[in-house]
């Protein structure tokens, strides 16, 4: 079962071959015995889940199903979920329940979807390994010594290991998309605004953006179409009208042009990553597409903007995190003073505090214009490459991320060798821009990743992009040993 | 050495919004603590703001009554700082580019000179929580049903030269925000609170000397004194050797003196930046007029009107236009009555003076504006004297009806009929030789008091004319 895609599973469902009840114990089974070795989930909901597969039975019974009903799915730990513990990775909101939904949440149970628990984090989702949750490092199920990537890297491990059919993610600067290529999984960041960031606890306002982290183009197409839209509560959420993902999934791509960066093949890349990466760029050639060199001449400065933006924004969207009203209080606070800092010092981790601080600082008198202003300044040049670029070509392809996933503890001293990890998929969140990651042949049996990059709110061209490629090769098709 | 004040005021009003400025919930004032706080107001993760548009439609309402200009794109920024009653760490406020640009106000001086006071800017923000620090045994209770609430803040120039023009600016920003309807002024529930920017120079001297601010004064007589114990504290300070900090002060009406907070180095760094989950916010023409497009007629507009239209003095004009609600009664009862000199006079004297005593509202007036006119129709027709009609007003005010059933009930009609006068008069004359010889030996003075005999006898109802001519006649025999 845990094989099979969504669509093979809602059929499945429709025709009662097993129930939603049944599917939904088969996989709380497998979260109980296999994830102990890979810590993928922070929570799981086991009764509430039972409960929504026998609401999903009852709705299939009745020929009421929605395209989800009854499909066991996982939510990054970062979406409020009224009634289960809301934790961000934390020990801040280590007993956070939110009496609301976020929209994603609140749209794919609409859509009958079974939520089978909350996902393991970076903390507050900064980190590209998982190293950084409270609950403790993420295991890459294809190596259980090394990272599955961060920060979705609880969604990305229960997906790659068939502990969930599907599981959402966000990606402020690669949290999506490099998990997925460390995990030999497909994810996409969407357009920024094209999910709503209602109940999805901020990191950088300005960057994150949900997204579905699948075994597949198509599973993701099914999850995309029902978490995407307009949203009332996030002034910033795009009111632009939602095109059928799954339909467009089998579109020709024969004279698609796909660009490629020079930039994103430079020094720093993996060379057996590389040709991983080429090789793919063949296939997409014999499939009729036509390869465009590219230049992206400001991606070099993407990693530094993003370690201004993303600190500065979170400096501030991270101070409610206070003591007074929810989440972690210091025990005696001695005076205000003492309560802020206590509370604060104990309930958020290292690389919290150290971006906590880089905002402070890139925000304060006198190093604004400097920093922040400068920043924002670049930001709009690294968009106007892509705009350029986008004249000429409908996708730009290239690497995820630069390696395969490191060992734990291999990066954790070395904070800018960790932030290097995003920078061929970071400059996509400061345009705006969607981006996937579909896995590729892997080196020495760990998953390679194949980003896709697509002009605004054309995700239906990437997952038909995606879904091509896979059509023709088995690479997303292969589970982990022990995990199949 | 002369010294000269200079102010500036940056005044906070409520908008009186029915919801908050970034969230649904209620603005209601008076609530038990929390109650009127959603997700959004406490702060929890994962919550956004969406702008409340009614808060920006009052706020260009405002800027079109101060002729400033209307920024077609303005920006929301967090300003950022710790205080347990800030729920979210930072307050959503306008930093670099406002909703309301430049403009101004005028101001009457006492010596009857006109005065222009400019206006820098008004921003929107929303308001904080409240701490509580009584009644919590050594801990701070924390009520957040005002966070969220939407201001409007009224920065001026520092254009002032004294406590006095200071109090008549606020209280001219005070009267326009209540005309035009956006803010209920309400200073006792904290609707419009005022921080007063103080400094002292050399007469003379171009340089602003350094200024201290008094935050947070919330009625026109403390704005006065505080400013007053304030200018008298920097001058004595210079004066002494000393000098001035820029600092923060509070106004303790109870001490009558400022008293200092903060210092400039103490102040926080707010770091502001634009709020990432807020767009520009953006008013093009048609939001502009719509907004603008039931804007009511200005205090200044009419004022002058009300001189010119119905002859009023300056006083009686300015007086009559304190309030909309005021002027609209006066304006309705001249109308009605076509005697709007009478109709002055009533409101601003009888009515005005029971409003005082009773201490309510025009709004709450138990006479209304038609029953005021009906009472000036029948002092105009003759029906009750001028003096009864005092009677009559507090006949009505006292719930008696409009002024004809008052009249009827306490049968206070005047006496017009001729023949009841004279065979009064005959009878008043004949019991009151002594006085009646007087009057004929050229004592004019004694008249009178045929007068008030008549007046006696009738309870004030002959009509006095009639009374006079009658009485003249029969005492000359």
């Amino acid at each position: 079962m845990q094989n099979k895609s969504i669509a093979q599973l809602a059929a499945d469902l429709r025709l009662r071959t097993y129930s939603s009840v049944e599917l939904t114990r088969h996989y709380l089974e497998r979260i109980e015995r296999l994830d102990p070795r890979l810590n993928a989930y922070v929570t799981v909901s086991a009764e509430p889940a039972l409960a929504a597969a026998e609401r999903a039975d009852r709705a299939l019974k009745a020929g009421e199903a929605g395209p989800l009903t009854g499909i066991p799915i996982a939510h990054k730990d970062i979406f409020c979920t009224q009634g289960i513990r809301t934790s961000c990775g934390s020990r801040m909101l280590d007993d956070f329940i939110a009496p609301y939904d976020a929209t994603v949440v609140e749209k794919l149970a609409a859509a009958g979807a079974v939520v089978l628990g909350k996902t393991n984090m970076d903390e507050f989702a900064m980190g590209s390994s998982n190293e950084t949750s409270f609950y403790g490092p993420v295991k890459n199920p294809w190596d259980e010594t090394r990272v599955p990537g961060g920060s979705s890297g609880g969604s990305a491990a229960a997906v790659a290991a068939r502990l969930c059919a599907a599981a959402t993610g966000t990606d402020t600067g690669g949290s999506i998309r490099q998990p997925a290529a460390l995990c030999g999984i497909t994810g996409i960041k969407p357009t920024y605004g094209r999910c709503s960031r209602w109940g999805m606890i901020a990191f950088a306002s300005s960057l994150d953006q949900a997204g579905v982290m699948a075994r597949s183009a198509a599973d993701a197409a099914f999850i995309l179409d029902e978490m995407a839209g307009f949203d009332s509560r996030d002034s910033t959420s795009a009111d632009v009208p939602v095109p059928d993902y799954v339909d467009a999934l089998d579109n020709d791509i024969k004279e698609l042009r796909i660009g490629l960066p020079k930039e994103y093949f430079g020094e720093g890349l993996d060379g057996r990553v590389g040709a991983a990466i080429q090789d793919a760029i063949k296939e997409y050639e014999r499939l009729g597409a036509e390869i465009v060199e590219i230049s992206l001449p400001n991606s070099p400065l993407s990693v530094p903007v993003y370690y201004v933006v993303a600190p500065a924004e979170c400096s501030s969207n991270l101070a409610r995190f206070d003591g007074v009203r929810y989440g972690h209080r210091c025990e005696d606070p001695k005076d205000l003073e003492d309560l802020y800092k206590r509370s604060r010092a104990e309930g958020f981790g290292a690389e919290v505090q150290r971006r906590i601080m880089i905002g402070t600082y890139a925000l304060s008198a006198g190093y604004y214009d400097a920093y922040y202003l400068k920043a924002q300044k670049i930001r709009h040049l690294i968009a106007d490459d892509f705009r350029r670029a986008f004249e000429q070509v409908d996708v730009i392809m290239g690497p995820t991320s630069p390696t395969t996933a490191f060992p734990i503890g291999a990066k954790m001293d070395d904070p800018v060798s960790m932030y290097l990890n995003d920078i061929y998929t970071i400059a996509t969140n400061l345009a705006g821009l969607p981006g996937m990651s579909i896995p590729v042949e892997p080196v020495d049996g760990l998953p390679v990743g194949l980003q896709v990059i697509g002009n605004y709110f054309d995700e239906a061209r990437l997952l038909n992009v995606a879904h091509q490629y896979q059509h023709v090769t088995h690479w997303h098709q292969a589970a982990p040993a022990g995990f199949e | 050495m002369q010294w000269e004040t200079v102010i500036g005021l940056e005044i906070h009003t409520q908008l009186a919004t029915q919801s908050k400025i970034f969230s649904g919930a209620p603005t209601a004032f008076g609530a038990d603590p929390n109650t009127q706080a959603c997700a959004i107001d406490l702060g929890l993760p994962g919550v956004l703001p969406v702008l409340n548009v009614q808060a920006v439609r009052f706020a260009v309402r405002f800027g079109k009554a101060i002729e400033a200009e209307i920024a077609p794109r303005s920006i929301f920024a967090r300003k950022n700082y710790f205080y347990p009653d800030l729920p979210k760490g930072y307050q959503i406020s306008q930093y670099e580019l406002p909703v309301v640009g430049k403009g101004q106000v005028e101001i009457v001086l006492d010596e009857g000179t006109v005065k222009t006071i400019g206006v820098t800017r008004a921003h929107l923000e929303e308001d904080a929580g409240k701490s509580l620090h009584e009644d919590f045994q050594g801990f701070t209770g924390i009520d957040l049903n005002r966070a969220g609430t939407p201001l409007l803040e009224i920065v001026s120039e520092p254009d002032m030269r004294s406590p006095q023009e200071a109090v008549a600016y606020a209280k001219k920003i005070h009267q326009i925000v209540r005309y035009i309807g956006i803010s209920d002024g309400n200073m006792q529930e904290g609707s419009f609170r005022m921080d007063a920017n103080v400094s002292v120079r050399p007469v003379g001297q171009a340089e602003f000397g350094t200024r201290a601010e008094i935050k947070n004064v919330n009625s026109f007589r403390f704005l006065e004194k505080a400013i007053q114990f304030e200018v008298e504290r920097q001058i004595d300070l210079i004066e002494g050797g000393g000098t001035v900090v820029q600092e923060t002060r509070l106004y303790d009406a109870a001490k009558d003196e400022t008293r200092s907070m903060r210092t400039k180095e103490e102040a926080n760094d707010y770091r502001y930046f634009p709020d990432p989950d807020l767009l520009p916010l953006e008013i093009d023409a048609d939001f502009l007029a719509e907004a603008v497009a039931d804007l009511p007629e200005l205090p200044d507009a009419k004022r002058a009107r009300f001189q010119a239209d119905y002859g009023l003095s300056e006083y009686d004009a300015d007086l009559l236009t304190a309030s909309r609600e005021l002027a609209d009664y006066f304006e309705s009862v001249a109308k009605d009555s076509g005697e709007p000199k009478l109709a002055a006079n009533w409101v601003s004297g009888e009515l005005m003076a029971a409003l005082n005593k009773a201490e309510c509202e025009i709004g709450e007036s138990p006479v209304s504006a038609a029953m005021l006119a009906g009472l000036i129709a029948r002092i105009k027709d003759g029906t009750i004297s001028g003096k009864l009609a005092k009677q009559v007003f507090e006949g009505m005010w006292n719930g008696g009806g409009d002024a004809d059933r008052v009249i009827e009930s306490q049968g206070l009609k005047q006496i017009t009929d001729t023949g009841a006068i004279e065979s009064m008069i005959d009878a008043i004359v004949a019991a009151n030789p002594a006085q009646v010889e007087q009057y004929r030996s050229g004592k004019d003075k004694i008249f009178g008091f045929f007068v008030g005999q008549v007046m006696k006898q009738s309870g004030g109802k002959a009509n006095p004319g009639q009374v006079n001519e009658i009485l003249r006649r029969k005492l000359q025999g």
